[in-house]
């Protein structure tokens, strides 16, 4: 099953799919380690609903749903 | 021998700075790379009796043109060819850390990689086989701790040795047949059709095919570009086609693949992630409804102990200025040379001094929630509120609370900030958080024309200034900031109890810098506004025939419109830029309160200090009210329960024109240590004269309207 990371709910699980959009934001996320194969992991969502926190290559980063919209995760 | 020239690079938060200080202790230089925000430290030390020059380079997590930082770091490895790279590496998190490495390589720098926090690493359940990494990359792995001394000896002496006979590390990365046979490709066109290029051509090539628009740049700046330029559009369009995905990303994942390859040969990783002890304070301290009580409750700590604790060591610092100053105009009699030294120096001075206990405190507190990890949580338990309401991050609640505060703190609390564009439209809009020198304005208009709803008259005005930020901000992210993406893409790095030392230092080089830059700015202004209210010689000073008082007269019409065009509501706010309490003493020198019989402490304060009054308060700076009035009620009557003085200034205002004064006073042009520190943080002249010149405007609409629009309703 597919679905983007913003739809993840806390404690769901999966494998990066694909990132879709361009542009500065894309390419930063990605080097932050969101990459098409890694696992990922939503650990937590903030008190006001967003951003949201999740765990990739053993580290914990936070990244706003907007931007999660665009990352496409198999849930496995 | 020569000295050894080397460079720290790391990401954020791995112990880099704790290395640096380690190395240099107090012995280090701090000041801002040529033409940039960027802080750049810089320090020497001996090892062996050899000379090292160490410079600390921005933490990165990568080396694009997308932030200044990252542009900072790679032009110095490229221009500069530093003899060693050191790069820190979070052994606990070495994935990503590797990120960085991969790219530095690129760059054909000589690396040394030094592994960090290993017990951490060892605590999650991870296992570093150095030996293989080291061979796999093809550079010295060294095993350190930066919080003591652990493999410090073996780490010199690594640097010194590959110093002497560099590592060749390009051609040691793998990035797939696919990415590599394009890198190749455009490399041989850059050889044949470019020369002396500073940078290895196939890194250049690598940036060309990541589209980074300063190395096209510099690349058509060569007038010989065309055809790689070509021949890269081309191969993007192929990449686009054959994998669905641009070249760009391509070369991310390659990277990443790479070093994925690396850690699985040589890092063992447990098969069931361990709760960390992080993950069970975040349960708490980001919990759904504790999550912002806590954060609250974190940020009314740090004020009160920031104020309550500095404000009193300010006075202290005040009161000792001014006893300095009595002194010495008891000995050496009234007269010009006098006033020059205790009101312009002297009060100049301690105008500087009196922030030192805030500066030095906050900094103290600031560096704790950050080096615990704290701070992070804070940005992201308040990012969406931030967002929302003016589009900036989470971290700039922070520096804005303290605006409440002074705003000299404030805008020194934007370093937290890591986005430059981030920080500027903080620091433009920190100002009209009410800071407490505000507060003895209002207490006195307040007191003198809406005696039982003060309270709500000085709400109103903390409110106004909130909603005037909040505008301002958007509108500056439709104008000048625009395109400004802000993007919330932040690590929550894992809670550590910080060190001392690293706070300690942390505290003195923001208190030291201070005092250096804001500091001697402050001082010279001070005088240029004592020179104006003194001279022409002779003068009794502030007076209306002084300079100040001059062009108070000449400027007065101007606030006609406002409600306040008397000479004297307008010399008062020449004051109020030195310091915005000023204001208030200000009109007790000009209306002369003693005069009318209001007391013996009424004389004093009008006549007997006369020239010490203004830089008496202005030493108190932006300190709270509490030090006011604590000097206040030792020796004078609080301005705002003087009868005769209260009386003076119902004379000149209506109670509308009074509450349009205040909106001006709240708003106007920051005080002069704000616009230094400014000037300070952002290396430039023109933003604090952004600043000046736009606060000016706003403080006149809003004012004209209050007044104007009051005047139509029958006020």
């Amino acid at each position: 099953m597919i679905k983007s990371l913003n739809n993840l709910k806390q404690g769901e699980s999966g494998v990066i799919k694909s990132f879709k959009g361009k542009g500065e934001v894309r390419k930063h996320l990605m080097e932050m380690g969101l990459v098409r194969g890694s696992d990922i992991k939503v650990e937590r969502v903030a008190p006001l609903g967003d951003p949201i926190e999740v765990k990739i290559k053993g580290y914990s980063l936070s990244l706003r749903k907007e931007d999660a919209k665009k990352i496409e995760i198999e849930i496995i | 021998m020569d000295k050894i020239r080397i460079a720290l690079a790391g990401n954020p938060n791995v112990g880099k700075s704790t290395l640096f200080n380690r190395w240099t202790g107090m012995r280090q230089h701090v000041g801002n790379w040529p033409g940039k925000t960027v802080e750049k430290k810089e320090g020497t030390f001996h090892y062996n009796q050899q000379e090292i020059e160490v410079v600390d380079l921005p933490g990165n997590y990568s080396l694009t043109a997308y932030s200044v930082e990252e542009v900072v770091s790679r032009d110095y490895i490229v221009h500069e060819k530093p003899d060693v790279i050191v790069n820190v590496i979070d052994a606990a998190n070495i994935e990503r850390n590797l990120y960085l490495t991969v790219q530095m390589m690129e760059l054909g720098a000589n690396v040394v990689l030094a592994l960090n926090m290993n017990k951490f690493a060892f605590e999650k359940g991870l296992k570093i086989n150095k030996n293989q990494l080291s061979q796999l990359l093809g550079v010295p792995v060294i095993e350190i701790e930066a919080v003591d001394d652990t493999g410090s000896e073996q780490l010199l002496q690594t640097i010194i040795k590959v110093s002497k006979s560099p590592n060749i590390v390009l051609g040691r990365l793998e990035y797939g047949n696919e990415v590599s046979e394009h890198v190749e490709q455009i490399k041989n066109i850059i050889d044949q059709d470019i020369s002396g290029l500073e940078a290895p051509s196939s890194w250049i090539a690598l940036k060309l095919m990541e589209d980074d628009p300063e190395i096209i740049k510099k690349i058509e700046e060569t007038g010989k570009g065309q055809r790689v330029i070509g021949e890269v559009k081309k191969i993007q369009r192929h990449f686009n086609d054959v994998f669905g995905d641009d070249a760009d990303a391509a070369i991310t994942d390659a990277r990443y693949g790479f070093i994925a390859g690396l850690v699985s040969e040589s890092v063992k990783k447990p098969k069931i992630d361990k709760i960390t002890r992080s993950d069970l304070i975040d349960r708490i301290v980001t919990h759904k409804y504790l999550g912002i009580p806590i954060f609250l409750l974190i940020m009314w700590l740090t004020f009160q102990i920031t104020f309550t604790v500095g404000d009193p060591l300010g006075g202290y610092i005040e009161e000792a200025f001014a006893l300095l100053g009595e002194t010495i105009s008891a000995n050496l009699g009234e007269g010009f040379l006098t006033s020059f030294i205790v009101d312009g120096i002297i009060g100049g001075v301690g105008g500087v001094l009196v922030f030192v206990p805030i500066i030095f405190i906050l900094f103290l507190i600031l560096s704790l929630l950050e080096d615990s990890g704290y701070l992070a949580r804070a940005a992201f338990v308040m990012d969406r509120f931030m967002h929302k309401l003016v589009g900036l991050h989470g971290k700039s609640f922070i520096p804005m609370i303290l605006g409440f505060g002074c705003a000299v703190p404030g805008i020194m609390a934007t370093r937290t900030l890591e986005n430059e564009r981030d920080r500027f439209l903080t620091m433009l809009i920190v100002p009209f958080m009410s800071c407490s020198a505000r507060l003895p304005v209002y207490a006195l208009l307040g007191a003198a024309f809406f005696s039982v709803y003060q309270g709500w008259v000085i709400f109103s005005l903390y409110i106004l200034g909130i909603v005037v930020a909040i505008i301002m901000a958007a509108i500056f992210k439709k104008t000048i900031f625009k395109g400004m993406s802000a993007p919330f893409v932040m690590e929550l790095p894992p809670y550590r109890i910080p060190t001392a030392k690293g706070a300690i230092i942390h505290m003195w080089e923001r208190g030291v810098l201070f005092l250096k830059k804001a500091g001697t700015l402050i001082l010279a202004l001070s005088v240029v506004i004592w020179a104006l209210s003194s001279l022409p010689v002779g003068v009794e000073y502030a007076s209306q025939e002084s300079i100040t008082g001059q062009i108070g007269t000449v400027l007065s019409p101007v606030f006609e419109p406002l409600g306040f065009g008397e000479w004297q509501a307008t010399v008062a706010i020449i004051y109020g830029f030195v310091a915005k309490e000023v204001v208030v003493s200000t009109f007790g020198i000009i209306y002369g309160v003693g005069e009318d019989g209001s007391g013996e402490n009424a004389e004093e304060t009008a006549t007997g200090e006369s020239s010490g009054e203004i830089s008496n308060e202005q030493a108190s700076g932006e300190a709270s009210s509490e030090s006011v009035d604590e000097t206040a009620s030792d020796e004078e009557v609080a301005p705002e329960e003087n009868p005769g003085f209260i009386a003076a200034i119902q004379g000149v205002f209506t109670p509308l024109s009074a509450y349009a004064y205040m909106v001006f006073v709240l708003l106007y042009i920051p005080c002069l240590a704000t616009l230094a520190t400014i000037r300070r943080e952002t290396n430039s002249w023109k933003w604090p004269a952004f600043a000046a010149g736009y606060t000016f405007a706003v403080a006149y609409v809003v004012s004209l309207v209050v007044y104007q629009g009051g005047l139509l309703l029958g006020f």
